[in-house]
């Protein structure tokens, strides 16, 4: 592909992208939201997170297929420990980078 | 968070702040970067292209796609599909920062909607609900993170081959990160019982459905389920 391609293609995914990113902001942020539209969008990071991390931890991502005790499952544990006990994002991060690593030896 | 509560009001220290609070999310963007930056020089996308993609659409899982896309010859038009349809959870995102940015002005907030992934939605919206944070503050951990991963992938593009996959466990930095930050959003009982909620709906969903609207599918219906269930237990108490 030559370089107009690549613009063209970039320019169009920059855009579909940034519209979802853009409206709500331009339009939401200056009026005031109704109650319950507040409180449903308050539930919104909890129920995001756990869909991000639901395939992660509990699937095999290759064959899109259930998988119960995988390792990113299992390290999550003491990694939610950790997070419990001192609620340091910065720690967490590097605990669970450390425990996946030794869990790579451990498990292979 | 134990680690900012520090900072009180002052306005001086906003950059710091941002800064402080964005590493996590740079950190987790470095070997993700990387890696993607590898697969477009072996997809033979020049590093120029991958530096252009990392600066107009700054949405890694959708880069990974195109890429992907790209080097199964897939055309342009369903690639820029494929793309909205990966980002629109962002929609979502967006509709809930909105809440802590009223009154903001327009322009600013058009710079911001720029920034809004799924790693800074977390950090931003766990910091704006413990209180000292600010528009400021966002907008420095959005576009950090944004230097990060357009650096991460052109270095990838560059230095391909000669940087082993997930050392150190850096795979799961960004896993580790949503952990933490999940456990921080979980205030009471309705946030756990969303939380539950969703992970079993997006885990059936993302076994039964193709794609990923599990993302969307899975937090509007638990997001849902929660509010209901707020309104169930204040009725009832």
């Amino acid at each position: 592909m030559s370089f107009p391609d690549y613009l063209f293609l970039f320019a169009g995914m920059g855009l579909v992208t940034y519209l979802p990113r853009w409206l709500p902001l331009f339009f939401l942020a200056r009026r005031d939201l109704p109650k319950w539209l507040v409180e449903w969008l308050s539930l919104i990071p909890v129920a995001i997170l756990c869909s991000l991390l639901a395939p992660i931890l509990f699937t095999d991502q290759a064959s899109r297929s259930l998988e119960i005790g995988k390792p990113e499952f299992l390290v999550a544990i003491p990694t939610l420990l950790f997070a419990v006990k001192t609620k340091s994002l910065g720690g967490t991060v590097l605990i669970g980078m450390g425990l996946y690593w030794i869990s790579g030896f451990l498990l292979s | 968070m134990t680690e900012h509560t520090h900072v009180t009001t002052k306005n001086e220290s906003w950059f710091w702040d941002g800064a402080t609070a964005s590493w996590p999310i740079c950190f987790g963007y470095i070997p993700i970067g990387l890696a993607l930056g590898v697969l477009a020089t072996q997809a033979a996308i020049p590093f120029w292209a991958v530096a252009m993609m990392s600066i107009l659409v700054f949405a890694g899982s959708a880069q990974f796609i195109c890429v992907a896309m790209l080097a199964a010859g897939a055309s342009t038009w369903s690639i820029i599909f494929t793309t909205f349809v990966v980002n629109l959870r962002h929609f979502l995102m967006s509709s809930a920062v909105a809440v802590h940015l009223n009154g903001i002005r327009r322009l600013f907030l058009s710079a911001f909607a720029y920034g809004i992934t799924d790693e800074s939605f977390a950090v931003n919206m766990t910091h704006f609900r413990t209180g000292n944070w600010d528009h400021k503050r966002a907008i420095t951990v959005n576009q950090l993170a944004n230097t990060t991963w357009i650096i991460s992938t052109v270095c990838g593009a560059v230095l391909g081959q000669f940087i082993p996959r997930g050392a150190f466990g850096t795979d799961y930095a960004l896993t580790a990160m949503f952990l933490a930050l999940l456990l921080f959003q979980l205030h009471n009982i309705v946030y756990v019982l969303t939380g539950i909620a969703a992970l079993g709906i997006s885990v059936a969903w993302y076994l039964l459905i193709p794609g990923d609207s599990y993302i969307i599918g899975g937090s509007i219906t638990a997001a849902t389920f929660g509010y209901f269930f707020k309104q169930y237990r204040e009725k009832h108490t």
